[in-house]
């Protein structure tokens, strides 16, 4: 068989099947919803983890240090005394200028506050910050009321945390414990972790939570990234301090490390289990597509048209319904969740993380990968069955 | 058994058919089709196959025409070896030298008449324009050129008929095999079409076996056969 005439019957059934297509709307449409349900599950918690991960890719700088005690996995379980914080900030490395070291020590505590999606309780970072706390976040900035005055029962929130959290209005007055706060600011800081928390003084935190002289970390602006070892060795060799440093971006993906693993196997589990059901959509589509075409398909093959073009023909259309369902889907997706604000539990540290669902253009081709490789495996074995079926009994088909 | 082969007036065979067996399996139970049968088809003869329902003719067709495999025995068109044929190889023999007719037409309803008699070219390695040159002959000489752009709903019966005549022969076949070509037309239409195929075999030299129920389409042919329990006996329709 040569190229060309290979070339014409794959062209002509194909053809005569895509033409066929009207008549089989619903049929070929139950295919193209089931297979764009299942991509628009796949790519929507796939952007669940993308949101996530990009909300603390954003927290993470190289050239910033995060200071514990060692052995502490968090900032919750980690303290550390004023004579080590002392010795850790002329540590060399850490930048200086006119002011002093370029660190904030501060503390991080946890505070209820009901979701204003469901109104139930979630727990929300309460950080006390430094001075210099704000210079280290990229892109801080306050966008409504002001900074909270040093020493005062006061609050700023941030824009994440604002808009998922109810009870922190600007201006409001809010009870924790013992402690009445009031709320005096909205600040962004760049699409970063930190817009989900809650700050104030750290001098403040520290004496309603009787904390003595201690921090729970130290933020430490590196005088380059190149600098981190160097601090790391410092630190090490001194005896009087037992810490662990890491950079900013690395202990951000250390937090983000368990919900992403979650996420990335509650959603290929679910994405391939509801596939296994959209494979039955497609197959069921298919085969009523060839049974339709019996006939059709036995009088091309009593002309003389080969096997493989009807299988490739079956698969292609089935293919082909595959991917308009991943196109839909991947669009729902797009259209309806990108950049769609929402929270979660964020394993690392136990408190909730307000992130943007992010479609990017590799989750889309990943749903449309996908919704192809649905499609041919529905087409599969109902092109198998009209390249198989009999001549003679095709022809007597009605 | 049919020990000597029916055969026609002297002359080059172009199909030869010895102790041809056809057995198909309907559940647990064996039923012979064709029973050792043998058969001689003359170059340009116009060959009329009949008998009762199930008696055999459609699957003798079948086998002549490639669409089918014997159980047993061996058959030859034009000296080749059909019975021998590889699936692949087959399809590729069919495409060159059978023009199949159907009872239904078995047009493809989503493609024009034109485009319908092109299917069989599409196996080859003529050009667009050679392919197009091709099936307005065809069409032209079933009369059917002025609907050409037609698709198969917007024709009659008998113009459906025509147009699978003229996808039959647009490849030149060495045999054309008609099941049943006026099963579905009537009285008028169906002569229209016998008196095409006469046309076709007495003016373009085409072998034709047909089969048919009807005597009076029988009466058009040169020769025919008549098939009782997969035996076969000849005489006048």
């Amino acid at each position: 068989m040569s190229l060309r005439s290979a070339f014409n019957q794959l062209v002509t059934v194909t053809a005569m099947n895509m033409r066929n297509l009207p008549s089989r709307v619903g049929t070929s449409l139950v295919a193209v919803i089931g297979i764009g349900g299942v991509v628009a599950v796949l790519v929507s918690l796939l952007s669940m983890g993308e949101g996530f991960r990009a909300a603390l890719d954003l927290s993470g700088r190289e050239d910033v240090a995060m200071i514990l005690r060692g052995g502490s996995p968090d900032e919750l379980s980690s303290s550390i005394g004023r004579e080590e914080y002392n010795a850790i900030v002329i540590a060399p490395g850490i930048a200086r200028d006119a002011r002093g070291p370029v660190v904030s020590g501060e503390l991080y505590s946890i505070v209820d506050l009901p979701m204003r999606s469901t109104g139930t309780g979630a727990n929300v970072p309460l950080r006390g910050v430094g001075e210099r706390g704000p210079e280290l976040r990229d892109g801080f900035r306050i966008v409504a009321g002001r900074m909270f005055r040093s020493g005062q029962n006061e609050v700023i929130v941030g824009r994440g945390a604002f808009s998922q959290f109810e009870n922190i209005d600007l201006g409001r007055e809010v009870k924790w414990g013992s402690q009445k706060w009031r709320v005096v600011g909205v600040f962004e800081a760049g699409g970063s972790v930190s817009e989900s928390e809650i700050w104030t003084d750290a001098v403040v935190l520290r004496g309603i939570y009787r904390r003595g002289n201690t921090v729970q970390i130290i933020r430490a602006q590196l005088t380059s990234a190149e600098a981190l070892p160097v601090v790391r060795a410092a630190l090490e060799k001194d005896p009087r301090l037992n810490v662990s440093v890491r950079s900013e971006k690395a202990f951000y993906a250390d937090q983000s490390r368990i919900l992403l693993a979650l996420i990335k196997y509650v959603g290929t589990t679910i994405a391939v289990l509801m596939g296994v059901g959209a494979v039955f959509a497609a197959l069921n589509t298919m085969y009523s597509a060839v049974s339709s075409r019996t006939r059709e398909i036995a009088t091309l093959r009593a002309l003389g048209f080969g096997a493989a073009p009807v299988v490739t023909s079956v698969l292609l259309e089935s293919a082909v319904l595959g991917l308009l369902g991943g196109i839909v889907g991947g669009l729902l997706v797009y259209f309806g969740l990108n950049g769609y604000q929402a929270t979660t539990l964020n394993f690392g540290s136990f408190s909730q993380l307000t992130f943007a669902f992010t479609v990017t253009p590799r989750l889309l081709v990943t749903g449309l990968w996908y919704s192809l490789i649905l499609g041919i495996v529905g087409g599969l074995l109902p092109g198998i069955r009209a390249a198989r079926m009999p001549v003679t009994t095709g022809l007597r088909e009605l | 058994m049919n020990a000597m082969p029916a055969e026609a007036a002297a002359g080059t065979s172009i199909v030869r058919i010895r102790d041809l067996v056809k057995d198909y399996r309907r559940g647990a139970e064996t039923v012979r089709v064709l029973d050792g049968l043998s058969l001689d088809i003359q170059q340009g003869d116009f060959v009329a196959l009949m008998g009762p329902s199930g008696s055999g003719k459609s699957t003798l067709l079948n086998l002549i025409g490639g669409l089918d495999r014997p159980t047993s025995g061996t058959l030859e068109v034009d000296g080749l070896r059909v019975d021998e044929l590889s699936e692949g190889s087959l399809g590729r023999w069919r495409a060159d030298h059978v023009g199949f007719i159907f009872q239904m037409y078995n047009l493809l309803p989503v493609l024009t008449a034109e485009r319908n008699v092109e299917l069989p070219l599409l196996l080859t390695n003529l050009d667009r324009q050679q392919r197009m040159r091709r099936v307005a002959a065809a069409l032209k000489l079933v009369g059917l050129e002025q609907r050409a752009k037609h698709r198969p709903r917007e024709l009659s019966g008998g113009q459906e008929q025509r147009v699978g005549i003229a996808r039959a022969i647009v490849t030149d076949p060495t045999l054309l095999l008609c099941d049943e070509p006026t099963g579905d037309l009537d009285r008028k239409s169906g002569d229209e079409i016998l008196t095409l195929l006469e046309a076709l075999n007495a003016e373009y030299g085409k072998t034709i076996i047909m089969v048919t129920h009807d005597p009076h389409a029988a009466e058009r042919a040169h020769r025919v056969i008549h098939l009782d329990k997969g035996m076969l006996s000849e005489g006048p329709g």
